[in-house]
């Protein structure tokens, strides 16, 4: 309960003028298409030269907080997923908003946001030791597991057919091998320099998502603007923390999936709000309903990505080993005052880290509120008509991909991915599966060799990859998630045939 | 394209002499082949921080990465498709370059860089679990001479200073180890060791001091001909019996591409080792376990000349 003495810090005039800006910047930088939260930190890290550690902390945690959250406005409005992230903020919350439901999905996104936010912050409060314990106990061979059990959602997300969705997923694991491989420097598929880097994941999502989006906005022509036009509805807040509420279960799904997974080293954010929403929706009794604008994609989806943010930073705060890029950053923003994360930080700066962590509870709240509030006039985007709006999102795209490493390149690879998932989206294909391949396959790929080698050097491959709790509860969950995909498309296919037949009767 | 870019270069280097009294008038661009919030990325931005002062080079210093591969991503592009007007400068990670460019498969050597000046030196070192078995190097390599080729230990990378210190120790000890290159950097690598997923690990001194204080590992080395301000209880390799000097220290610094014109290269070379020694700058690297190494343009050149002969030899069995 030590916590509880230091928030009077947080409350000090300037930290919370400091919460404040951090936590309206973040949302703004968070909406920004191409600023991920990792390069949104980064680029606050300068400010913080000037501050003392703990107000400088504040501004870090709020903004990594709030660009989180913010990753869904683009991702819910144009269809741009701020960051791996917010991909299956996407899949309902984009369907929404072109349905006039702007408002409410970026309401319920906030709402859920702070819910699964606050929990992991408060997760992170009392259960650090036994957290760090978990990050800790995935090695090469759980993480190869843990990337299968990844794809094994490819075949059922966002897409009509199993056989398309796996096609898309193997196109994504194609992508991602060309460049350097990361362990031993080999050069695949390099057809040109600037390829040699790979495909980075910002402009891919940026290309994937957006351009198929603004190629049909262009395709549809010249349909007069003035038909076309959403109404925008209004909708009450009340509405939707009740309709979040009456979600528990996608809630509770969403959160402790995001928590859970979240906070493994190097894997888990990226892929915690697919996974929490694949979940979400084979629980759900309304399971059909999910990708054409309903509440549960974007509340399991958003509640899973902020209650990973909490968990995510144990292994910076207890070990010193940052978890993920966002956590390497606020590694950079600790030693810049001369801290060091672990058990230093708490025994000799409990000042600092209490200041920290309070900052990122109370910045989830005001995150929600600012989001709130502007989620009705942020929907109205919804309104402008399509002949601008397709230029407006085409330029976002570019300046977007060109700002993630000042690279024309990258800018090219956008608009080459997304000219090709045009087509593929027409032959049924979707980009969701296409891009959790982009992200798993150097997962798998990477965790597989590294442990051979370290399976070869002692116990043999088949004892490293096939024995042990963790391992063995990992392949049974994979084994279970495909017989549960295979189950459903049967049954699916025999509900449909006697459709057919009793209609035929009919 | 190639013709245009010819031409454009000729352009540049013509206008090259009158542009280059007022160097620099916009700010500068550094690439990093590093991603954001690794060691190389955050000692950049401090180090960078003060080039806009008027007694620096009165503009400032924008950080891009480009990270992949160890490395090689960013010093490719920099080789071949940076600009080599003096607006476009780059961080170097040495042996790493130099490393990569001998074993080759990538498109620059230590040719296509023109050294500006060093900031920082950072050794690696030979770290265990905190329960590890192992107390000294000797227990180290006498576990492994009985278990040839079954001493898994991480490090960050394939011919990176880590993999140059693991060849080393191989060499000095006549041992065989399994060395485990991590993807995630050194990093990575510390967790594995940590974790206990491998018995040991190669990594910065300054990320081991870290851990080492927070109680999570053990050094029992250091990579270097003499003992560390950081860590003066830990012996060096040459202490403990084995012949390896200092080609793995990690020497970080400034360089520009081949081609920048000379004006550019004599400006930054004068002013960038100043900027290091900049009271800010030391008090900052010195709060975040970083240390510094400030060398000339002609001190690094040398320094680069040295490493090249060294590494060539080491790599030549691979």
């Amino acid at each position: 309960m030590e916590f509880i003495g230091y928030f009077g810090e947080v409350f000090q005039p300037v930290s919370f003028l400091l919460l404040l800006v951090g936590t309206i910047g973040g949302l703004i930088l968070g909406a920004t298409p191409g600023l991920s939260p990792t390069m949104a930190v980064a680029l606050l890290i300068p400010f913080t030269f000037q501050l003392p550690a703990a107000q400088g902390l504040i501004l870090l945690g709020a903004a990594y907080t709030s660009t989180v959250a913010g990753g869904a406005v683009s991702a819910i409005l144009l269809k741009i997923p701020g960051a791996p992230a917010n991909i299956a903020t996407t899949l309902d919350g984009h369907t929404m908003a072109t349905q006039g439901r702007g408002a409410e999905a970026l309401q319920l996104s906030f709402i859920s946001s702070a819910i699964g936010g606050v929990f992991g912050v408060l997760l992170l409060i009392f259960l650090t030791p036994l957290l760090a314990q978990w990050a800790l106990a995935f090695g090469p061979s759980h993480l190869f597991w843990l990337a299968i059990l990844g794809v094994t959602v490819i075949g059922t997300l966002d897409s009509n057919s199993v056989v398309k969705g796996l096609l898309s997923g193997c196109i994504g694991m194609w992508l991602a091998t060309i460049g350097f491989d990361d362990i031993m420097g080999a050069q695949r598929f390099i057809f040109h320099p600037e390829l040699s880097g790979g495909i980075n994941i910002i402009p891919a999502l940026i290309g994937l998502f957006a351009i198929p989006q603004v190629l049909t906005m262009f395709a549809r022509g010249r349909v007069p603007s003035g038909a076309e036009v959403i109404a925008v509805r209004k909708h009450p807040i009340g509405a939707a923390i009740r309709e979040t509420l009456r979600r528990w279960r996608s809630l509770s799904i969403g959160t402790i999936i995001g928590s859970t997974i979240g906070l493994i080293p190097g894997v888990g954010g990226q892929i915690a709000g697919l996974v929490a929403y694949d979940q979400a929706r084979k629980f759900s009794p309304e399971r059909k309903k999910f990708g054409t604008g309903h509440s549960e994609g974007v509340i399991a989806a958003e509640s899973a990505n902020n209650a990973m943010v909490g968990p995510s930073l144990v292994p910076l705060l207890t070990l010193s080993v940052p978890g993920s890029p966002t956590a390497a950053v606020l590694l950079g923003g600790l030693l810049i005052h001369g801290i060091f994360p672990g058990s230093d930080l708490f025994d000799n700066h409990p000042d600092v880290a209490w200041t920290f962590i309070n900052s990122m509870l109370i910045g989830q709240i005001l995150m929600c509120i600012f989001g709130l509030y502007v989620a009705g006039f942020a929907a109205r985007v919804a309104q402008v008509p399509q002949s601008v709006m397709a230029a407006l999102v085409l330029g976002l795209a570019v300046f977007g991909s060109y700002s993630v490493q000042n690279s024309m390149g990258d800018v090219y690879v956008m608009a080459a991915l997304g000219i090709g998932m045009y087509f593929l989206e027409r032959f049924g294909f979707a980009a969701a599966p296409l891009v959790l391949g982009l992200i798993l396959g150097p997962i798998a790929e990477a965790n597989f060799i590294q442990g051979a080698m370290i399976a070869d050097a002692s116990v043999g491959r088949t004892t490293y990859f096939f024995s042990g709790v963790l391992n063995l509860s990992l392949i049974a969950i994979v084994v279970a998630s495909i017989a549960y995909s295979v189950w459903m498309e049967l049954r699916q296919r025999r509900i449909d045939r006697q459709e057919q037949n009793e209609e035929a009767a009919a | 394209m190639k013709s245009l870019m010819a031409g454009l270069a000729t352009a540049l280097m013509i206008a090259g002499p009158a542009a280059a009294q007022d160097y620099p008038d916009r700010p500068l661009m550094m690439m990093v082949s590093y991603g954001a919030g690794g060691a190389t990325d955050f000692q950049a931005r401090i180090v960078t921080m003060t080039s806009g002062n008027e007694d620096a080079l009165g503009q400032p210093i924008a950080i891009v990465n480009k990270p992949g591969a160890g490395g090689r991503v960013g010093w490719n592009w920099l080789a071949t498709q940076a600009d080599a007007d003096g607006y476009t400068i780059g961080a170097y990670n040495v042996p790493h370059f130099i490393a990569q460019s001998i074993k080759g498969g990538v498109e620059y050597s230590a040719d296509s860089f023109e050294p500006i000046a060093n900031w920082g030196a950072d050794p690696a070192v030979f770290v265990v679990g905190a329960d590890s078995e192992f107390d000294t190097m000797e227990d180290v390599v006498n576990w492994a001479k009985e278990n040839p080729g079954k001493m898994t230990f991480s490090g960050a990378g394939l011919f990176v200073g880590h993999h140059i210190a693991a060849l080393q120790l191989e060499n000095a000890a006549g041992v065989k180890l399994a060395y485990i290159p991590n993807n995630q950097g050194g990093a990575g690598a510390m967790k594995a060791v940590i974790a206990g997923e491998v018995m040991g690990g190669v990594n910065n001194l300054s990320d081991a001091f870290r851990a080492a204080d927070a109680g999570n590992i053990k050094i029992l080395g250091v990579f270097d001909t003499e003992r560390s301000d950081f860590l003066p209880d830990v012996p060096t390799m040459q202490e403990q019996g084995y012949d390896i000097d200092n080609a793995s220290v990690n020497y970080r610094g400034i360089m520009v591409p081949k081609g920048t014109p000379q004006e550019v290269i004599d400006k930054l070379a004068e002013t960038v080792p100043a900027m290091f020694q900049n009271d800010r700058v030391k008090k900052q690297m010195k709060a975040g376990g970083s240390p510094m190494k400030v060398m000339t343009r002609d001190e690094v050149r040398e320094m680069w000349n040295q490493r090249q002969e060294t590494l060539e030899k080491l790599l030549a069995g691979l």
